[in-house]
């Protein structure tokens, strides 16, 4: 893969994760250099009942702008976008975002598969998808997807991922790009810019 | 996956043929939902599946069954439920008589929800609550008050997080992995078939419920169906969407204030 295509064409970056990532993206997340000239859309496994702690948090700790997700909003460069609990995130034409509660995928919802498979009809080339530590087998379809429709997918390092699972089983099945410990993973993004 | 030429072709025939109109539907979800019935049921080519739509009329009802999103639960979002309780019921409370429309209600949680909130408050014996949704078949499901049984912890927990005190067992009666709720709590129930991509205003409310159905359509649906909330609710009635949505750009925010941080909306002229 040749990194300086990825970077003129990279539109929007996703990353998906369950058990163990948000260690994984306090290490990425927070020191992300402003401006960045991608959307950053985050898909993480969490309790129904969380509603708003982990954007509070990435708010917190992050210099580039959280925006908050809600049915429709714009998809736009130089934000981050966490997809909401309870609900499955979807991409739309004419770059907006949508949401729908239909039925868990992988008994996940927001399900990492549909939002990647999703992202990857709509953006194509131009997306990178990126999948972090976890126990279940969540994001390996997705991220298969995203390799199919031209985009460029890496996996957290198995060894150095909290929980090993998902990123092994995305490691054997979906063969990526590239395979980077969280420190890689945030050198990548900056030189995405 | 299948084309977005085929999903369109899909659309213009559902419409021509049997006069269903999904046009406005958000693509992303409508075309999960698609192909999930072409998977379900077994097809390999695109043109088999939309002949079978075109020509078999029953098929094309199920199909329709299927692509309309059907999850729900009892007491999604406890703190919108505490909302209700804590503060909309005590307000409506005053009325002689309170209308409550549930549109798109799906397998009817949420409205047996509703009904356990207004027994609680003394107030289901002048209520009445419409149940609408477009799907036939969930309306049987909602009707019968037949949930299953393995949510039943969940949905013991949402409750207790929306400020009900009472031992959640007492409003059904577990029998065979299923829960039979109370019949005196389904005895102010209506329900009706209802599409708000193409039906009217039926009644005026004083409460109307729409929670995650707004997500599936586009901006422009999005408008007319809350112009339709907004001819069907009295003035000082109160309009609930999901924590998701907003009427932000679909009515003049002159019109209507909203309550708190939940998506409640009160409607003041």
């Amino acid at each position: 893969m040749e990194k300086n295509k990825i970077k003129q064409n990279c539109k929007v970056v996703i990353i998906g994760g369950s058990a163990g990532s948000l260690q994984a993206l306090l290490q990425i997340l927070p020191f992300l250099r402003q401006p960045i000239s991608y959307a950053v859309v985050i898909v993480v496994h969490r309790k129904s009942s969380d509603e708003q702690t982990l954007e509070d948090l990435i708010t917190l700790k992050s210099k580039v702008e959280v925006k908050q997700v809600e049915d429709k909003v714009r998809l736009l460069p130089g934000f981050i976008y966490i997809a909401p609990s309870n609900y499955h995130l979807l991409f739309e034409k004419g770059e907006t975002l949508s949401l729908d509660t239909s039925e868990k995928i992988n008994y996940s919802r927001p399900s990492i598969d549909v939002s990647f498979e999703s992202a990857a009809e709509i953006y194509g080339s131009n997306l990178v998808g990126i999948l972090l530590s976890g126990s279940n087998s969540d994001g390996t379809a997705g991220l298969i997807a995203i390799k199919e429709a031209g985009g460029t997918i890496i996996v957290q390092n198995p060894l150095s991922a909290d929980m090993s699972f998902m990123p092994k089983n995305a490691v054997i099945n979906a063969k990526p790009h590239y395979i980077l410990d969280a420190p890689e993973i945030l050198e990548f993004l900056q030189d995405l810019n | 996956m299948i084309e977005d030429i085929e999903l369109e072709t899909l659309i213009n025939d559902v419409y021509e043929y049997y006069g269903f109109d999904f046009g406005s539907y958000s693509r992303a979800s409508l075309k999960r939902r698609v192909y999930r019935v072409y998977q379900l049921d077994g097809f390999k080519h695109f043109h088999d599946f939309l002949s079978r739509v075109r020509t078999d009329a029953e098929y094309c009802r199920r199909m329709i069954d299927e692509i309309t999103v059907n999850v729900t639960e009892m007491f999604r979002d406890p703190s919108f439920y505490l909302t209700l309780r804590k503060e909309i019921l005590p307000l409506l409370g005053t009325k002689p008589f309170i209308r409550i429309w549930h549109a798109g209600c799906s397998t009817g949680e949420e409205v047996y929800s509703m009904a356990i909130l207004l027994y609680e408050a003394g107030l289901l014996h002048k209520s009445l609550l419409y149940a609408t949704d477009v799907n036939a078949s969930v309306l049987e499901t909602a009707k019968s008050g037949i949930f299953p049984l393995r949510m039943i912890k969940d949905y013991a927990d949402n409750y207790r997080d929306s400020g009900g005190q009472e031992d959640f067992s007492n409003y059904y009666i577990a029998n065979y992995g299923y829960a039979k709720f109370n019949q005196n709590l389904a005895e102010k129930m209506v329900y009706s078939q209802h599409n708000l991509v193409s039906d009217t205003s039926f009644n005026e409310f004083d409460l109307i419920l729409c929670r995650n159905v707004l997500i599936y359509f586009d901006n422009n649906l999005q408008k007319r169906v809350v112009k339709l909330f907004d001819d069907s609710l009295a003035v000082l009635g109160f309009l609930a969407l999901g924590t998701k949505e907003t009427i932000k750009y679909s009515i003049s925010q002159s019109k209507y204030k909203q309550f708190d941080k939940e998506k409640i909306w009160r409607k003041i002229k």
